[in-house]
């Protein structure tokens, strides 16, 4: 108990950059996620196979890995000076947008095969059919794969505490390092993750209340 | 509903335009491969000293090595999590109230607590206990490891077989319980064998999910496949620096090989599943959800009870 109370400070800071990195690294690996699934169903070849490439690789490559990557390759080959919070950003968005991008696509799958033709039939394009026709109506299927994927995220984004930045794992780290009692430390760590991601599940339930539509 | 649906058969202009799309898209393609190639050659990651150092045997020695600790900790906590998700799943079904809900408790705890956190605290609590542990104390990276893996992935296996458990039809259970057979029959030649050949598929995606995290020993300084890589190169100087970028490739390289093997078996097994007609219907070969309760949390205990409500 003392514990939490005595190191309130960093536990804030642990659970606000817990927070803010899920929902920065969700909101980037959402966007990822859509646009690679729409390249994934589309009628140009080389722009499937690039949809295809990127989610094996992501999907197939540990998380750790791609924080390495992050780290030691990319600011030395591409862009040098990124912050650590950018690194960790980039590691998660891309690892987590190969899962949105494969939610997507079998949302889209699920869209009743009249929906498209009516849309061709009225003249509509590629583009036009996937933006106004099967998106919306996919979104109520996505809607609980994502729960679960943004869930994976919050979890996953505990490795960026490994790698320095602030966020939960890294308050554990820091507090066990110190030599503090590790059951107590992992049960408030423990706790904020929870707060995290019961909010999640119980946010996406409202939104499949809200869009849910009987078909 | 296939992809092609989403568009007609292309008529002559279409097809010119999706010509046009097609090389532009292969252009920007090989322009972003270029320009990596380009800029590793830039900063001399492409020159062959670096890619020397694959001939040397000690460099071998050290990726195999890795490679079978690697192995070593998915073999061990993937058996270990197969029999305790088990286990777990069997308790969480039994009509004792305590022993559901310590079940339910534990599944529900280790879910939701990232695996890295759980690794790590058991990792400190081995070496604060060093001493009294005796075969665990000798090697505390290991089991932290190992025993961080079981828990956590046990937990979602439980769900995954209580999945396969609740799919199977309840008359089944009803005729294995009129027929005379007590629980443990009705569980072990009953509802498990369906259970499990239902859940194959999902039960190897979530083991892929186990292999691809024995990466996290990384974090905890044990030496599986990345930490042993990450130290090799660290130890290697080539021109004048540690070729992390060639050693990195290689090692993604081959985490992307183990982990492939094991999704294609999933698939496979999936496919084969679906071909057969009888029995209970064979999942899908993807990752069990994260949410909790959402892999059908309605099933409650198994006993032979009169009152049961007929499931939707």
């Amino acid at each position: 108990m003392n514990v939490l109370l005595d190191h309130l400070a960093e536990f804030r800071e642990g659970f606000i950059g817990t927070v803010l990195l899920t929902l920065a690294s969700g909101l980037l690996a959402m966007t990822l996620g859509v646009v690679i699934a729409g390249f994934r169903v589309s009628p140009v070849p080389p722009l499937r196979m690039f949809g295809t490439a990127w989610v094996t690789l992501f999907r197939n490559t540990p998380l750790t890995l791609l924080f390495l990557i992050a780290w030691f390759v990319v600011p030395v080959i591409f862009v040098p000076g990124l912050s650590p919070w950018t690194k960790a950003l980039l590691a998660l968005s891309f690892y987590t947008s190969a899962f949105v991008c494969e939610a997507v696509r079998s949302g889209i799958n699920t869209v009743p095969l009249g929906q498209a033709e009516a849309a061709r039939s009225l003249g509509m394009t590629f583009t036009q059919t996937l933006r106004m026709i099967v998106l919306p109506q996919a979104t109520r299927t996505v809607i609980a794969p994502l729960s679960s994927i943004f869930i994976a995220l919050t979890k996953n984004s505990a490795i960026a505490g490994a790698f320095s930045v602030t966020e939960l794992f890294g308050v554990q780290k820091l507090l066990s390092d110190k030599g503090f009692p590790i059951t107590w430390i992992f049960l408030w760590v423990a706790l904020g993750y929870l707060v995290v991601t019961f909010s999640i599940s119980g946010l996406f339930r409202l939104l499949e209340r809200r869009l849910g539509v009987a078909r | 509903m296939t992809a092609s649906v989403l568009y007609d058969a292309p008529g002559p202009k279409a097809r010119i335009r999706n010509r046009i799309y097609s090389v532009l898209g292969s252009l920007a393609l090989v322009g972003l491969l270029a320009f990596a190639v380009y800029r590793l050659d830039a900063k001399g990651q492409l020159d062959p000293k670096v890619w020397e150092i694959f001939n040397n045997a000690g460099v071998r020695t050290n990726i195999r090595d890795g490679v079978l600790t690697t192995l070593k900790v998915f073999a061990v906590a993937g058996a270990l999590s197969l029999i305790v998700g088990l286990l777990l799943a069997v308790a969480r079904l039994s009509e004792h109230r305590p022993v559901r809900w310590l079940a339910t408790g534990f599944i529900e705890l280790f879910r939701a607590v990232p695996l890295l956190i759980t690794i790590y605290a058991l990792w400190v609590l081995f070496l604060t206990y060093k001493q009294d542990l005796g075969v665990i104390g000798d090697n505390t990276a290991f089991w932290g490891l190992v025993v961080g893996l079981t828990v956590y992935n046990g937990s979602v296996q439980a769900e995954v077989f209580r999945a396969g458990i609740n799919a199977v039809p309840r008359g089944q259970v009803e005729a294995a319980y009129a027929l005379g057979l007590r629980k443990y029959q009705v569980m072990t030649t009953l509802l498990l064998p369906q259970a499990i050949r239902s859940m194959l598929p999902t039960m190897i995606s979530q083991l892929v999910v186990t292999l691809k995290d024995t990466s996290l020993g990384y974090v905890i300084t044990y030496t599986e496949l990345l930490f042993a890589t990450r130290t090799m190169a660290n130890n290697i100087i080539v021109n004048g620096e540690n070729p992390f970028t060639a050693v990195t490739i290689v090692v993604g390289a081959i985490y992307i090989a183990m982990c492939l093997a094991l999704s294609s078996l999933a698939t496979w097994i999936e496919r084969r599943g679906r071909r057969t007609k009888t029995g209970v219907a064979v999942a899908a070969a993807a990752e069990p959800a994260e949410a909790p309760g959402v892999l059908d949390a309605s099933g409650g205990p198994l006993g032979p009870t009169a009152d049961r409500e007929p499931r939707p």
